[in-house]
């Protein structure tokens, strides 16, 4: 019996063993297939516009656009304020937090304007199924004046976001796109790919070739995960970096032991992660061990950024900006007042660099580490302390 | 009622003979396992061997091991805790969020999550035993309450880690001891508790809580109370969530994501370890052993570098054949001596249908 | 066997009765609160999305009461569900000539994993709960392997059936219904189906009434995979392409198995039924249908499922006599149970 465990493990370890060098060799590309959700066309979009001159007044980046093909608000000005039905994909991650409190905020001011009368929100909890009922249900039983529906997966909602769209109501779709056309606009930051250049250039331009690369990924089949993981490999492979990735599941304890494994392994150059708050337990994994903290990329979370002051180690942080919340509520409500809005919102999305990280930790003093420090909503009311006191409506 | 029987009897024979039957039950040839995935794991990371790098190992498999612990008690007694993930979110974000940064608030609430713990443990108890609903029913039930009042309450955001001296119990640990380097002391409390354990288990209260799961009827007629040991057992497991989460809080730092899924790995742990679901049967250092196999196994994935999707397939691989062949063997044996010896249908069986 | 049939049957309907009770009370407070919020609980449109967010918990019930009637339990349908999905839409790629074998590909595949977790459970006799963790797994890392998102196209049949309805009722609603109708008959005409309650009972016995106890144990884990598969092209059809991580999203595993208990099945096996099953969807839907109309916090929506979850099952609990049908040999039941009664 004994000798049929040890047999069976062995020959799972010995199994998996070669291949897994070469794959770690060479980050997972070689050995496995490309990744699927690597699309040159789209990479080199991001590329191009995340260095775009944005049209707008950069003090308030929550209002600035692509100069593009606008929207004419024809048959959806109102005279009288409108209800807005809102499906959600989730409020899972303190992204999502950060947004759903700002665009709360910012529906205070649109209501007190008389814009808008109501915002009627479902929640679907993650799953793709639960969002086709939710917007299935906001078409029959609602009377919506507007849809703003946030994706959990572009490509599986897209025919109930085409069903919304035939009643003849503005549709504004918002972060992940929806895989279908038909909406009046899709507002957005640049998007994953761009968050995953910016990082993983940063990374490319500081580790010599060959430097060794821990990438650590929130889950795999999420497609903003997804993106981003694309982007960033496409950028260490072209520059010959040697990657590994892990999936961690977000546990700050499995990222801890995973670098410790590694840093037993041999020296790390850098460290990239898919998700801001994953990046403190890894760097704290390399002050345990007693190790200088390598280049470490996070995202504009708090808690990675006051990790970064702290400990002085070389940082860069990503944004995928969450004012992008507020942008669809004004989308909506530019168009109940008869105004143009760009058929394809692109928002800027600025890392935040070494050089303004104390200024932008200054700004924001008091917020809690789950906060996102670009969250554009400091020109709102209750602000800073609904932000501080995080009251999920 | 077998296990006990065949344990006394077992006491008669020479050490070795006794040994070598011991390994041949599941919840021995859990350490054959340990002893060939920890051979592995110094092959491919021999700086293991340094001085303090192994106690390190020892002290970061330390949550699951104390999770696996409270676990077992509950198993043991024939119930199941699935709560354990979302007491330890609650409870770091509890430290978390109340400590923050005043170092005189560590003791306090610390107490503070003592109780909140007891109180879970007592509430899971009392409904499976007074209330009669099914122990997978009522703690799935408290999960739910347990993380969405922790999310409710908190805007799903920890404000931030609590102050260092209260994350130094799960991240820091004596330096330069003799022959160890360092010792964490995670490891510390674990070895304690393993300690706390066995006496438990050796204590009337330990026999009793392995008959009510062998035989309720039987343990009742003795005169035992048995909602207040299963009861005790649930307590038991909360309070080991809760002491894995001040660990986890200092290892790794606030999150509310962590401990999700740690009562899969202690279930999956106990199992392992020989211990059988329904209860009555197992060593509860054989479940600790299967934990730390379980985290021997995971580090040597990152050592053998499995890709990183693969990796959930070949932990499934191995708790299957790890289950699987012992078993395999185990009743082959087992129908053989049942038809010599025992003519009655045996219980083990009878579980597993 | 036939003596103890008519008190079993009268049990179980009693039961079964509890279930549906609570569904009333559960279905008159959400009408009282839709009404306050002035919204028609009865509307049309509420019921076609209520019985269409039912549908794929549906399928995935049917399979989990077969498996829970026999003492064991299918934490593997998540992925089940999902790599239905993906293979059902990527073998279509939106080609109404691959219908038939995308449907066939799938089934066929989900069918072998719930046969693998019925050997596993059945012959190897490893406890159901750990064999469908562990196959859970390896399915999981073939899926998120060779998916990273959402792939392939249904073929347009599929798709046009996914929101089409009759009257307010979704046809994928009368499919899962009609599947219903053909287990509960497998369950109370066939031979196997009647096994699987003599045996979730007590084994010892059906044993010793001449019952190879593993055949009930592998068909029920294959239909389980089966029911998971059909679960997987419902979604399909509603979302037009498969995805890798659906299955986990829709968190099946434990909200099916709530759903068998709700329904006032008993995990330990051998009691419950599929119309308790039913109900228990029944109630998980308008609870959720109600927490959606009122917009309640997303947490606190948890709060209130636990409470339902425990509340309910303490009540069937309550009434219901109480034997726990657990390992012991079948001389001891009847002591077991008296001894419980005067205990309380």
């Amino acid at each position: 019996m004994m000798f049929g465990v040890i047999g069976a493990l062995a020959l799972i370890l010995t199994g998996c063993a070669p291949g897994s060098n070469t794959s770690s060799n060479n980050s997972s590309a070689p050995t496995a297939k490309p990744n699927a959700s690597f699309s040159q066309a789209q990479f080199d979009l991001e590329n191009s516009q995340r260095t775009a001159t944005f049209v707008g007044d950069p003090s308030t980046p929550y209002l600035q656009y692509l100069a593009g093909a606008m929207v004419k608000p024809a048959g959806f000005a109102r005279t009288t304020p409108g209800k807005v039905c809102f499906s959600n994909a989730a409020l899972s991650n303190t992204w999502r937090q950060t947004g759903w409190i700002t665009m709360n905020q910012q529906l205070a001011v649109l209501k007190s304007q008389g814009v808008i009368s109501q915002l009627e929100a479902r929640n679907a909890q993650d799953s793709d199924n639960t969002q086709v009922a939710d917007i299935d249900y906001f078409i029959k039983e609602n009377n919506c004046d507007a849809y703003i529906i946030a994706p959990n997966s572009p490509q599986a909602t897209a025919p109930a976001v085409q069903r919304a769209c035939a009643t003849g109501k503005p549709v504004i779709i918002f972060d992940r796109g929806a895989g279908t056309d038909c909406q009046t606009s899709f507002v957005h930051s640049v998007g994953g790919m761009a968050w995953g250049i910016d990082s993983a250039s940063f990374i490319a331009d500081n580790v010599k070739k060959g430097g060794k690369v821990i990438a650590l990924r929130t889950a795999p089949g999420v497609d903003v995960f997804e993106q981003r993981w694309a982007a960033a490999q496409h950028i260490f492979d072209q520059a010959g970096l040697t990657v590994t990735d892990y999936l961690t599941g977000a546990d700050p304890a499995k990222i801890k032991s995973t670098i410790t494994d590694e840093i037993a392994k041999g020296d790390i150059a850098a460290v990239w992660v898919d998700l801001g708050d994953q990046a403190v337990p890894a760097i704290e994994a390399f002050e345990d061990a007693g190790k200088k903290i390598p280049i470490v990329t996070g995202e504009d979370n708090l808690a990675y950024l006051r990790a970064w002051k702290d400990k002085g180690f070389t940082g860069f942080a990503p944004v995928y900006s969450a004012y992008q919340w507020r942008t669809a509520l004004l989308a909506v409500a530019d168009l109940f007042q008869g105004k143009e809005i760009p058929k394809n919102w692109v928002l800027p999305q600025v890392p935040v660099k070494a050089a303004e990280l104390t200024a932008v930790l200054t700004k924001n003093a008091g917020m809690p580490d789950g906060q996102y420090a670009r969250f554009g909503g400091e020109d709102l009311p209750g602000f800073p302390k609904v932000w501080q006191d995080r009251v999920i409506p | 009622m077998t296990a006990a029987t065949s344990r006394y009897e077992a006491g008669r024979l020479p050490v070795a003979r006794r040994t070598v039957r011991a390994l041949a039950t599941p919840g021995g040839a859990i350490y054959i396992l340990l002893g060939v995935l920890l051979v592995l794991l110094f092959l491919y990371n021999p700086s293991l061997g340094e001085s303090g790098q192994f106690m390190r190992f020892i002290g970061r498999t330390a949550p699951i091991a104390i999770v696996a612990l409270g676990q077992y008690f509950v198993i043991v007694s024939g119930e199941l805790d699935l709560s354990m993930g979302a007491v330890i979110s609650a409870q770091v974000v509890l430290a978390g969020n109340l400590i923050g940064q005043h170092a005189d608030r560590v003791l306090p609430v610390m107490v503070l999550m003592l109780v909140v713990g007891i109180v879970i443990g007592l509430l899971n108890g009392v409904l499976t035993t007074l209330f009669r609903v099914p122990s997978f029913i009522a703690t799935l039930g408290t999960t739910l309450i347990v993380s969405g009042v922790t999310f409710y309450s908190t805007g799903g955001a920890p404000s931030g880690n609590p102050v260092d001296s209260f994350r130094a119990i799960g991240r820091a640990g004596i330096e330069n001891v003799p022959l160890l380097g360092f010792v964490p002391y995670s490891v510390i409390i674990l070895v304690v508790l393993v300690g706390v354990a066995i006496w438990l288990m050796r204590r009337p209260f330990g026999r009793l809580l392995l008959s009510v799961g062998d035989n309720q009827a039987a343990t009742a007629l003795t005169g035992a109370s048995v909602w207040w040991l299963r009861t005790r057992g649930f307590i038991l497991s909360s309070i080991a969530s809760t002491i894995a989460a001040v660990i986890l809080v200092g290892y790794a730092g606030v999150s509310p994501v962590v401990g999700q899924g740690y009562e899969f790995i202690a279930i999956t742990a106990v199992v392992l370890g020989g211990v059988v679901l329904g209860g009555g049967r197992g060593w509860v250092l054989s479940a600790i052993a299967a934990a730390f196999a379980l985290e021997v196994l995971f580090s040597l994935l990152d050592f053998v570098g499995v890709q990183s999707t693969w990796r959930p397939a070949v932990q499934g691989v191995i708790i299957v054949v790890a289950l699987g062949a012992p078993l395999l063997r185990w009743h082959r044996g087992r129908r053989h001596s049942e038809t010599t010896v025992a003519p009655s249908p045996s219980p083990g069986e009878s579980v597993e249908d | 066997m036939s003596s103890i049939g008519p008190s079993l049957r009268a049990r179980l309907s009693s039961t079964t009765a509890m279930v549906y009770g609570v569904l009333v009370v559960v279905i008159i407070v959400s009408v009282i609160i839709g009404a306050t919020l002035g919204r028609n609980f009865f509307s049309q449109g509420n019921l076609t999305v209520l019985l269409t967010s039912t549908t794929v918990l549906g399928f995935v019930t049917i399979g989990q009461t077969l498996v829970i009637l026999l003492g064991s339990l299918d934490l593997s349908v998540p992925f089940t569900v999902s790599i239905s999905s993906v293979l059902a839409a990527g073998v279509m790629a939106g080609q109404p000539g691959n219908l038939l074998p995308g449907i066939i590909t799938a089934l066929a595949a989900t069918t072998v994993i719930g046969l693998v977790n019925g050997l596993l459970v059945g012959l190897v006799k490893i406890n159901g709960f750990i064999a469908t963790l562990g196959v859970g797994l390896i399915v999981s890392g073939y899926l998120f392997t060779n998916y990273q998102g959402s792939t392939g196209k249904a073929s347009p049949q599929l798709a046009s059936l996914g929101d089409l309805t009759v009257g307010f009722v979704p046809v994928m609603t009368i499919v899962m219904a009609l599947f219903f109708l053909a287990v509960v008959f497998f369950l109370t005409r066939t031979r196997t189906g009647m096994h699987t309650y003599a045996v979730g009972g007590d084994p010892a016995v059906a044993r010793m009434s001449g019952v190879h106890n593993a055949v009930p144990i592998i068909v029920a884990h294959s239909l389980s995979g089966l029911f998971a598969g059909l679960a997987g092209l419902v979604i399909v059809a509603r979302l037009g392409v498969g995805s890798p991580g659906v299955g986990t999203q829709g968190g099946y595993d434990l909200l099916s198995i709530a759903a068998v208990v709700l329904g006032g099945a008993v995990l330990a096996g051998g009691r419950g039924s599929l119309w308790g099953s039913l109900g228990g969807i029944l109630i998980f839907a308008c609870i959720d249908s109600v927490m959606g109309i009122m917009q309640l916090n997303p947490y606190l929506k948890d709060v209130v499922r636990g409470l339902v979850i425990i509340v309910a099952v303490a009540i069937y609990a309550r009434r219901s006599v109480p034997v726990r049908i657990s390992r012991f040999p079948a001389s001891t039941v009847g002591s077991a149970a008296s001894v419980k009664e005067r205990d309380l």
